[in-house]
């Protein structure tokens, strides 16, 4: 044959999915950890180029394709589940877990995949799992777990119809670089955009990861926004839309966090935040901008999780999450407070940190094609990033005053999880090269200049010394004035700040109007095919012989009409 | 084997046939099930040795019954379309039987028991006779085999509005049986022939003095065909005959009754009409493909708000029989494959879905959703079959219905009807609301009084429901069989095509 064979790194992490509820406990936590090292290993197997082709509906599916990037997502999905599973060896919940490495496993399996079809099934197995993910919570999360399948399915099927249109149209199912000119394409990257949590559907993910356990969100985070920009790194690199997208999503996730109390709820608006400088990058479309896109979601997978383990641990050791009822936590936790601090410091892209080398190469992506409007709402985004995850998550959660709850470290092997994670996220952050070297394209940048580190560390002091000055303000609740006022120092994004008020005014005003006619329309909806509507009610007899004679004077008359052609 | 091999196409009608009247004479339930168990294996048995004939020579299998030659006497004709759906129509009867057994001795009074599988036998009959048959009248006589026995088996119901249902579906089943009959009528004047391939010879453009009759007989055939089948808005009957028959009745009907009238209209659009004429210039093509997509809709909305989910069930399989006539309507390779494979592909994942609500009615005695609160904890098995079933339903990749859905929207694409394409996939997503709410309920809500006691139905019940959720997910995985033999005789019907 000539093609290398490799077995799906997908594979390992589902068949220990499904195998999990089965085990005892102990064979349970070896499986847990043994697995994702296994993916691991077999993401470094898969050569470039098709590995493993089935026949299927007419069409030969790579089903495990590796290139760079795919092997770069690939390690930093194995990884994650890897942390994850560490951290949630106590969840009893044994659907959650099977369910959490299913997910895994399918976003694996996404980012080897070399056609339009593997990937959809993939797509889908990852939206039913995430799906079970969250429904296993417990009856709290059903009515957000239902919108948020919903949601995806509704992503699934627009994905669907550009794939098979695509399908139809070129008679090739190879995914690759597609151009937006056809509708086709256009369907595939609004299926995409979904999973992104892209403007103006972001909501879903504010709305359904924090109902997910302390651990079941853990996982959340990692893999559907990642696989989005993944897929979207392969198909639409330099997409222009994508730049505005992800400039909204920055502002959408720093403006909603900031107004945020629960600790969650602010963690899950930064993932949006933080998506849309991948989503940037992305649009922006040039080799280092990629680069940086691509660094960025390796070090936002791991230090997302970082500050979710983190959040989780303090939400598993006190059942708490609202920032009004914590504080003061360092004093009992304090490796969990340590390891907060390493996640809000790397999101900030403090130096020395990982979300210093790979953010600094977005930016530097947009300043090489001289996008200067782009490079300032980058540098606010920056700031603003720094204010809501960087110093908002630890201050109030870990300090901040004294909430009375003395809660002790969590289980040894939810610290060896953070631990672990701290680590990386430190460890990327002084020593890149590794990183830099697994990059989809051959790079020398070198982070690490005065210049950057300085200016970084004005932003961030002159932003942390901001948040502290208006701490008054944001003890209480918050009004749209506080964000002029840090807005304030920053005159080039005074103008951005009135578009995302204008959006925001006009998302409120969409959701209301949406909402009242969709409860107008299935309310007729009920009345016209209801038990009692004329679709849902048996019809007399006679009735329904009167429509066979209707149908019947129908087909004559078209049969008549059409008399000449015969 | 060799002697019987060039009789199988007559054995085929003949097994169940036997196997009625002796049920029909015997009192115990159990001995009449065993013989319909024995009957519809035997049956499966039969189609699967004629569909590998067909598929052997490239001729369609011939038979003539008691030597009379073709076009006088009765030809019994087997290829590769009737073939596949003798297939489907035997799997779902040697699945359903086995279930049978429990099911019926709980909902049926003794002295019926062996009634109920005399009537199953007859029904099978007509059903593998109308899709074995090459003559037109001989079908309509099997039509009225299978009507006539559909008609005692709804009105075996406990429910008080079975007899109702049955009423209703007689007068309607009648009407369409008289379109039939006068259509093959027009037909038999104008041609004076009844065998089918010998009708499609002898008209054709050059029968200009008969156009009208024959248009008309196309009308009168399309109508009748369409009440049987249930294509909206010709489908009121359906949701209550479904809703109140016996579980294994109901079963039984959603797998292949509308299946085998889908059959006799592709039969007759493709192989009479569409041999003759050719497809475009017929009117009812545009007929079909609105009242296909209305069918996906409007059933798919009725299922949302349907309180019984049986009767969910039932509207659900208008909306699906909308997919299979929409891939009629397409009349492309693509599209008609998608609408032949996915008769097949709903007739398990339906079977499945209605022998699952059988179950649970066996357990709880009730199909309400609103009864079925928790019941997914009590009764692991059989929820996880028609939360399998019903993803399939939805047409999740890795699920057959998937495999019907791709086909189906390139088949639209292809003719470029884009509005289509999106219209399935909002009925796709429709399927998602009603087979949630069913899930929701069974899986999230606390288990009621009722629930708390029941567990998974016996064996024979449990297993032929298994396993047809498993080929559900076996068929949307390996197509070869499925859309193997759909692809091939989509290809026969479109090729024959003037």
């Amino acid at each position: 044959m000539g093609i290398d064979f490799a077995m799906p790194p997908a594979l390992a992490l589902i068949f220990a999915g499904l195998l999990l509820p089965f085990l005892r406990a102990e064979a349970r936590a070896a499986l847990l950890l043994l697995a994702p090292a296994l993916a691991l290993w077999l993401v470094w197997l898969v050569p470039d180029g098709v590995a493993l082709s089935l026949p299927f509906l007419g069409h030969e599916l790579a089903v495990v394709n590796g290139s760079k990037l795919s092997r770069l997502f690939g390690t930093a999905f194995a990884i994650m589940a890897l942390a994850g599973g560490l951290f949630s060896l106590n969840q009893k919940n044994l659907l959650e877990l099977a369910a959490a490495y299913v997910y895994a496993g399918s976003a694996l399996g996404v980012v080897f995949a070399g056609d339009l079809i593997t990937l959809f099934v993939f797509w889908e197995l990852m939206a039913i799992a995430s799906t079970l993910v969250l429904w296993s919570n417990g009856s709290k999360a059903r009515a957000a777990g239902l919108r948020y399948a919903i949601m995806h399915l509704l992503g699934g099927v627009i994905l669907m119809a550009g794939i098979a249109g695509e399908a139809a149209m070129t008679g090739s199912i190879a995914f690759h670089a597609m151009d937006l000119s056809t509708i086709p394409p256009q369907f595939i990257l609004a299926g995409f955009l979904i999973n992104a949590a892209a403007t103006p559907l972001s909501a879903w993910l504010p709305d359904a990861y924090p109902q997910a356990s302390w651990s079941g969100m853990v996982f959340l985070s990692a893999f559907t926004t990642k696989t989005a920009i993944y897929v979207m790194m392969v198909g639409f690199a330099g997409a222009e839309i994508l730049v505005w997208l992800g400039l909204a999503m920055m502002f959408y996730g720093i403006i909603y966090a900031i107004l945020e109390n629960d600790m969650r709820r602010i963690l899950a608006y930064s993932i949006v935040n933080q998506v849309g400088f991948m989503v940037t990058g992305i649009g922006i479309g040039t080799e280092m901008a990629l680069n940086g896109a691509a660094a960025h979601a390796f070090t936002h997978i791991i230090y997302k999780a970082l500050l979710l383990m983190s959040a989780g641990s303090v939400l598993y050791m006190t059942a708490k999450s609202k920032c009004t009822d914590l504080g003061g936590l360092f004093r009992t936790m304090p490796v969990t407070t340590i390891c907060g601090i390493v996640g809000a410091l790397s999101i900030s892209s403090f130096p020395f940190t990982s979300g210093f080398v790979s953010k600094s190469m977005i930016l530097e992506g947009a300043a090489d094609e001289h996008l200067a409007v782009v490079w300032y709402l980058l540098m606010a985004a920056s700031a603003g990033v720094f204010l809501h995850a960087g110093i908002k998550f630890p201050w109030f959660v870990f300090f901040q005053k004294d909430s009375g709850l003395r809660p002790a470290d969590p289980p040894w092997n939810m610290q060896a999880g953070m631990i672990i994670a701290a680590l990386l996220c430190i460890g990327i952050g002084v020593l890149p090269a590794p990183l830099y070297a697994i990059l989809p394209y051959a790079t020398s940048y070198v982070p690490y200049t005065l210049n950057h580190v300085m200016s970084q560390l004005q932003l961030l002091l002159f932003s942390g010394l901001a948040f502290f000055l208006m701490l008054g303000w944001l003890k209480r609740t918050l009004t749209i004035t506080l964000d002029t006022d840090w807005l304030w120092r920053k005159p080039g994004s005074i103008a951005s700040l009135w578009l995302i008020d204008c959006f925001d005014s006009g998302w409120t005003w969409l959701v209301k109007a949406l909402g009242s006619s969709v409860q107008s329309t299935v309310a007729n909806l009920r009345r016209s095919h209801g038990p009692l509507g004329l679709f849902g009610r048996t019809w007399p007899t006679g009735t329904m012989a009167f429509w066979t004679t209707v149908m019947l004077a129908a087909f004559l008359i078209l049969g008549m009409l059409f008399h000449a052609d015969i | 084997m060799t002697a019987i091999a060039p009789h199988l196409p007559v054995l085929q009608v003949l097994v169940p046939m036997f196997a009625a009247v002796f049920t029909s004479f015997m009192r115990r339930g159990n001995s009449a099930w065993l013989m319909a168990v024995a009957a519809s294996w035997l049956s499966l048995a039969i189609s699967l040795a004629l569909l590998a004939q067909v598929l052997q020579s490239a001729a369609p299998v011939s038979y003539v019954l008691g030597g009379w030659a073709v076009p006088f006497g009765i030809e019994y004709r087997v290829d590769r379309l009737n073939g596949f759906v003798l297939l489907i129509v035997n799997l779902v009867g040697s699945m359903i039987i086995p279930f049978a057994g429990t099911s019926v001795r709980k909902e049926i009074d003794g002295n019926q028991q062996a009634w109920f599988y005399t009537m199953y036998l007859l029904c099978l009959t007509g059903l593998l006779g109308i899709s074995v048959s090459g003559d037109a009248f001989n079908v309509f006589v099997f039509l009225e085999v299978s009507s006539l026995s559909t008609y005692v088996l709804i009105a075996m119901g406990r429910h008080r509005r079975a007899l109702l249902a049955s009423y209703q579906y007689l007068i309607i089943g009648t009407i369409g049986a008289s379109f039939y009959v006068i259509g093959i009528g027009l037909l038999y004047l104008a041609t004076g022939s009844l065998n089918l391939a010998d009708i499609a010879s002898r008209i054709g453009p050059g029968m200009t003095e008969y156009s009208r009759p024959i248009l008309a007989a196309l009308a009168f055939l399309s109508v009748g065909i369409c009440l049987k089948l249930a294509l909206f808005p010709l489908h009121v009957w359906l949701p209550n005959a479904y809703a109140y028959a016996p579980s294994a009745a109901a079963a039984f009907l959603a797998g292949t009754a509308t299946k085998v009238a889908v059959y006799l209209l592709i039969r007759i659009y493709f192989s009479i009409y569409g041999v003759a004429f050719g497809i475009d210039v017929l009117p009812v093509y545009m007929v079909v493909l609105l009242l296909s997509l209305a069918a996906m809709l409007i059933a798919s909305f009725s299922a949302i708000f349907e309180a019984n989910a049986k009767r969910m069930l039932a509207y659900s399989s208008v909306a699906q029989i909308g997919y299979i006539t929409l891939g009629i309507a397409l009349a492309n390779v693509s599209g008609l494959t998608g609408g032949l494979v996915h008769m097949f592909n709903h007739a398990m994942i339906k079977t499945t879905l209605f022998m699952a609500l059988g179950a649970v009615f066996y357990r709880i005695g009730s199909v309400q959703v609103a009864d079925m609160a928790g019941i997914g904890r009590r009764m692991p098995v059989t929820m996880a079959a028609f939360t399998v079933a019903g993803l399939g339903l939805i047409g999740i990749p890795g699920t057959a219905g998937f495999i019907s859905k791709w086909y189906l929207v390139i088949g639209a694409i292809e003719r470029g009807y884009w509005p289509v394409v999106a219209l399935v996939v909002a009925s796709s997503l429709l399927a998602v609301i009603y087979v949630g709410r069913v899930v929701e309920s069974a899986y999230f809500r606390e288990p009621s009084k009722t629930v708390r006691d029941a567990t998974d139905p016996p064996a024979l019940m449990l297993v032929p429901i298994a396993v047809l959720a498993a080929l559900s997910v076996y068929f949307g995985l390996d197509t070869r069989l499925s859309a193997g033999l759909a692809r091939g005789a989509a290809e026969m019907l479109l090729g024959g095509m003037r």
